[in-house]
């Protein structure tokens, strides 16, 4: 599988990615290599196999659930800590809509 | 007391004998740690301030004549994926480089409510994602054992400071060989549990399906001890395993006669030689100590690799999306727009290794192909995990190899992603089905790197486990 520089900067695209042009040229590259690698799965003929999502154990549907009682959360102001803007208890963006 | 080859057990004799006290070992460990930090960049941030006041605890519990906890005392480094409350925690990476989580992981809770001193946080890979610990914006980690190697990765500091003594244990993650890779390149033992066995609660996600907490030490009784600390079920993560925790020590000095031990032959084919050689060395030990050995066959190992990277990135693509520069992280200074804050933060933020992955998992999810790429390889997952349950209709555990090679010189596969994922050969395919698995040291090699040996069992046998690595242990096994 090839990737040109088009597919990986409409990727970069989906990924919210700012890449630059020498990234760019540089994933083109490597991503095609991985891919042409990952190919080897076609080898393997997986007719009616169940996809796995994960390591499941048996259990009851509900046995992971905890007892709905209320707990502390964390203050607004310990969410807020690590927020590079913040102001009036508030994670502060760029203007999204004009008025 | 000498604080490079300390033991659990030791530290306990020491603080009940008044031989030293928590604070003077906290204090010597603290002062050890950061003299000796320079040879191997092996920590990134020393806690003196909390480490302290964890000691004084402890010296005050012994005063008052009480129980200290199975780690009471110990001083124990942390990985800087698990976060730690108002203590810095990076992730190895430019995008926290502030970041100060406002909560303790339920294994940092675990720990110190045990006794357990943490030191501090130990380096890594990006967001634990590598196999050299060479990804760290924070510089690489060097292996202590022959300085111009990598210690492995993606936990390469976790296992460096248990192999050069500035820690008595610690604890690290693994995803696709990142707890077990490490140990076997630094000479220590590490322990990668059952999938759901500990809390993934504060573990910064990179590949939630695959991630797992383990511990590094230099006995496997410790390990032992980590781990029967940390396991268990915990309801702030939902996917932590129900079943109990069984009492580790119990069976671990009982004898291993009679087990039965299963060699995959898809496991010693392209061994560096020597790697082979101690291998092989490490069964005789577990022969005469009355295993029976016989060959099996785990036949599709050679596409685990390819599957485990689709898996794994696309779940790196999910996760990775909450770095947007808005609630926590680096943000970028130059965008006008929230498009560009999201897009530049994460340019700018990121490392190559970590882009690289996103990119790959983002397009194997992408329109058109998600069947082809994230559906195939989860079927290839199944098929993985059915090999492994079939083995163990027949064998009570496996014996492999961690890595192909031993520790590799630094830069030497760094451009070449390739060759660094196939490094991950033999501990990928544990990390999928989600067994129990850990790396015991089986001797080194001429050049004196050393050699790790791989010991699975099924889901939740970690007590089988851990009793085959301590007999193996007491019989010499580590210097097979």
């Amino acid at each position: 599988m090839k990737l040109t520089e088009e597919n990986v900067r409409y990727v970069a695209g989906l990924a919210n990615l700012t890449l630059s042009e020498p990234e760019i040229h540089q994933y083109a590259d490597e991503l095609s290599s991985i891919l042409t690698y990952i190919d080897k799965l076609n080898e393997l003929d997986t007719t009616g196999v169940e996809p796995m999502a994960q390591v499941l154990f048996a259990a009851g549907d509900t046995a992971s659930l905890r007892e709905d009682v209320e707990r502390t959360p964390l203050t607004n102001a310990a969410a807020l800590g690590n927020a590079p803007l913040a102001s009036g208890g508030y994670f502060k963006v760029p203007k999204v809509i004009e008025r | 007391m000498n604080i490079a080859t300390l033991t659990i057990a030791e530290v306990q004799d020491g603080l009940q004998a008044k031989r030293f006290s928590a604070v003077e070992l906290a204090t010597e460990a603290l002062r050890f740690g950061q003299a000796e930090n320079g040879k191997t960049n092996a920590y990134l941030t020393f806690s003196d301030e909390r480490a302290l006041a964890a000691a004084a605890r402890v010296d005050a519990k012994l005063a008052a004549g009480e129980a200290i906890g199975a780690l009471g005392g110990v001083p124990v480094a942390v990985k800087d994926v698990i976060v730690t409350k108002g203590l810095r925690t990076t992730c190895g990476s430019k995008m926290l480089g502030n970041f100060l989580p406002p909560y303790d992981a339920t294994v940092v809770e675990r720990l110190e409510a045990a006794g357990g001193v943490i030191l501090g946080k130990a380096n890594c890979d990006e967001f634990a994602m590598g196999s050299s610990n060479e990804n760290s914006a924070y510089g690489l980690v060097r292996n202590p054992v022959a300085l111009d190697r990598v210690p492995g990765g993606s936990s390469g500091g976790s296992a460096a400071v248990v192999a050069q003594g500035t820690a008595v244990v610690s604890l690290g993650s693994d995803t696709g060989g990142s707890i077990r890779q490490p140990a076997s390149f630094c000479g220590c033992v590490g322990v990668t549990p059952t999938y759901g066995r500990v809390s993934r609660y504060g573990l910064v996600a990179f590949a939630s399906s695959l991630d797992h907490i383990g511990p590094f030490s230099r006995t496997v009784a410790d390990s032992a001890t980590v781990l029967q600390t940390i396991a268990g079920r915990d309801d702030r993560d939902a996917t932590s395993a129900l079943h109990a925790v069984p009492d580790y020590f119990e069976t671990m000095a009982e004898s291993v006669k009679g087990l039965r031990l299963g060699l995959p032959k898809e496991y010693f084919a392209g061994l560096a030689p020597e790697t082979g050689d101690r291998i092989m060395a490490g069964v005789e030990v577990l022969k005469k100590l009355g295993c029976e050995v016989s060959e099996v066959s785990l036949p599709h190992t050679e596409y685990a690799i390819a599957a485990y990277y689709i898996l794994c990135t696309a779940e790196v693509s999910a996760n990775l999306s909450r770095f947007d520069g808005v609630r926590f992280g680096a943000r970028s200074a130059k965008s006008d727009t929230l498009a560009d804050l999201y897009k530049n933060s994460r340019g700018e933020g990121f490392g190559a290794e970590v882009k690289r992955r996103i990119m790959l998992g983002t397009y194997v999810l992408s329109h058109g192909y998600y069947d082809a790429y994230y559906l195939k390889a989860q079927k290839v997952r199944n098929l993985l995990t059915q090999d492994f349950a079939k083995a163990f209709e027949q064998v009570d555990a496996l014996i492999t190899p961690v890595s192909p090679f031993p520790a590799f010189k630094i830069g030497e596969k760094v451009n070449d992603p390739i060759q660094m994922y196939l490094s991950d050969i033999y501990t990928i395919t544990g990390s999928l089905a989600g067994i129990p698995c850990m790396s015991v040291p089986c001797g080194v090699t001429a050049e004196g790197l050393p050699v790790g040996m791989q010991i699975l069992t099924k889901h939740f046998a970690e007590d089988t486990m851990f009793r085959l690595a301590h007999q193996y242990e007491r019989a010499g096994g580590f210097s097979a």
